[in-house]
């Protein structure tokens, strides 16, 4: 299917939800509020016209300086009908919380503890937000446009895996 | 004495107990820094922690400081198994912001190059597999086989694995003259080796048990998981982005996809041993096929000059100041391209500010939603069994932890 067939065909299925549409470079991309997430997104899955069933990436870029800050993306393919969307979520900087989708595709998971990590964004209903690449004493977050590139973080003392395993903190 | 030693051991009976294990960050048998958590009853894993994050370089945040062309040896070192795919990914998604599309021949080289990387990880990765299981002969033959296929690498680009071969709008240089004889002896090597592989292990009992039924996950898991590659394709989803969305020039060319229908260890073995022979049909066709003409897009804007332009003439040593120091000016916009990786979906989403360095650059290696999955993977199989799956999902530190 071309984008604009199913740019307009998600317009007819949620009508009122999309903030915003265009299709990019060949990326049909649409633009949701968060507190709709959930729902488009899950029925975005089980839809079965649009049956975007595979979550390929999740991630966000950090626009410093606008407003608002962040951009949540979610990339979707379908493996029935061989299309793709991109769909975004725009953050405050002064509440940078979004449902977890952790419920809908278990990849989920790990890609919004990395997003956290990353970028410091919350994702509430998430089981287990905690950090991912980096490690647990590393304070703020490093793919924001504010971190330092040369920052440099003291050392951490060796953390006993017994009193302290990573997991139960 | 006898019995309190009973005693003793009756009520610290070790069979009794769930333990706690750590299993790395740094285990002789895990090729690659990751930590496993593990809650044991006897030698059976009831359950498993991941811990990803020990090759975490950054590397999202250094390509933000680098020009376009400056992040492409950064690439190399994601999967470094297969650095030439990882090179055109992103040469490739960058091209998508530009709109452009680079020569024929380029995207021949290209797709022949990607082919080439491809096989080199999956005899890694075999190799591996086969050496972890006991099969030293066959690690060493897959080896031996490897070694020529680097060869034929290094005769391109100059490296092994190093390669900083993909530009945006292009390749570095064009292939060797006597590059299509080379590959064809390799391949009449490899292809004798590969069926002496074949000898030892598909029919050899200790190999089938120690990978049958190991590992599995179902096809909905698998699709929950966002697998890619060979382990989607293992449950029998024949999913591959050369054939769903067909990039370079791979529509041309008549290649099959291999699926399983166990989702085990052994159908993920047995699909990238069929990948060999199928990249290897792929490259025969491309060789016969390549086209002669510039390997890269003709376009001050994009691509350095000749080298004669440069030092004989004020235009083109300006010109290639200007994209040496400012880098290539991408208009602003976001592009997300996927390309057939090794392992499985390989990503970049690039966001572009139209100065000329990127404004962030995201890249979805697939051995990360490999490590997320196994867990779940291996619940219920025996510490032993990690090392086979560890295996087959291949994870590779460099894309996984970025």
């Amino acid at each position: 299917m071309a984008e604009a067939d199913i740019l307009s065909q998600i317009e007819t299925a949620f009508p009122g939800k999309i903030q915003e549409q265009h299709s990019l470079h060949g990326n049909a991309t649409i633009v949701i509020d968060r507190a709709d997430a959930l729902e488009v997104l899950g029925k975005l899955k089980e839809n079965a016209d649009l049956a975007f069933n595979l979550l390929v990436d999740l991630t966000a870029t950090d626009f410093f300086g606008k407003e608002p800050r962040f951009e949540v993306v979610y990339h979707l393919h379908s493996l029935t009908h061989n299309h793709r969307i991109r769909v975004k979520i725009r953050l405050s900087e002064d509440d940078t919380q979004t449902p977890s989708i952790s419920a809908l595709w278990k990849s989920a998971n790990w890609l919004e503890r990395e997003v956290w990590d990353m970028f410091g964004i919350s994702f509430s209903g998430h089981p287990d937000l905690r950090r991912i690449l980096m490690y647990e004493e590393f304070r703020g977050h490093p793919l924001r446009k504010d971190y330092p590139v040369n920052k440099r973080q003291p050392l951490v003392e060796e953390r006993d895996p017994i009193t302290n395993p990573w997991n139960k903190g | 004495m006898a019995e309190a030693a009973t005693q003793i051991v009756a009520e610290h009976d070790p069979t009794s107990e769930i333990m706690t294990l750590q299993m790395g960050p740094s285990h002789p048998a895990t090729h690659g820094t990751i930590k496993f958590t593990l809650t044991l009853d006897g030698e059976r894993i009831l359950n498993c922690d991941v811990e990803i994050g020990y090759l975490h370089r950054g590397f999202e945040k250094m390509c933000e400081q680098r020009t376009w062309n400056h992040c492409v040896p950064y690439t190399d070192r994601l999967n470094y198994a297969s650095p030439l795919i990882n090179n055109v990914a992103f040469a490739l998604t960058a091209e998508q912001l530009l709109d452009v599309e680079v020569p024929e021949r380029c995207q021949y080289i290209r797709v022949i190059m990607s082919e080439i990387s491809r096989i080199t990880d999956h005899l890694t990765c075999l190799a591996m597999a086969a050496v972890e299981a006991g099969a030293m002969s066959v690690g060493f033959y897959m080896m031996e086989s490897r070694e020529t296929l680097y060869d034929l690498i290094a005769a391109v680009t100059g490296a092994r694995l190093t390669v900083s071969y993909a530009r945006v709008g292009g390749v570095t240089q064009d292939l060797p003259n006597d590059f299509a004889a080379h590959v064809r002896t390799a391949f009449a090597d490899m292809r004798r080796i590969l069926d002496d592989c074949d000898k030892l292990l598909s029919k050899n009992r200790i190999f089938i048990d120690r990978m049958s039924g190991v590992g599995a996950i179902s096809q909905e898991d698998a699709i929950s998981y966002s697998l890619t590659g060979p382990l989607l394709r293992a449950t029998g989803v024949p999913y591959d982005v050369r054939k769903a969305q067909p990039y370079l020039v791979y529509d041309r060319f008549d290649f099959d996809v291999p699926t399983g229908t166990q989702g085990d260890n052994y159908d993920r073995f047995s699909i990238r041993f069929e990948e060999l022979k199928q990249s290897m049909h792929i490259i025969e066709q491309a060789l016969n096929g390549i086209p002669s003409g510039p390997i890269r897009i003709d376009d001050p804007q994009i691509t350095l000059p000749e080298k004669k332009d440069v030092y004989g003439n004020i235009e083109g040593l300006m010109n290639h100041f200007k994209l040496v120091i400012e880098g290539v000016k991408i208009p602003a916009g976001e592009a997300f391209r996927s390309v057939e990786g090794a392992n499985g979906e390989l990503s970049f989403y690039l966001v572009s500010d139209g100065s000329g360095r990127p404004y962030r650059v995201r890249v979805r290696g697939p051995s990360f939603f490999g490590m997320a999955a196994m867990g779940d993977m291996l619940q219920g199989h025996l510490i032993s069994d990690i090392i086979t799956t560890f295996g087959m999902v291949n994870m590779i530190g460099g894309e996984c932890d970025r």
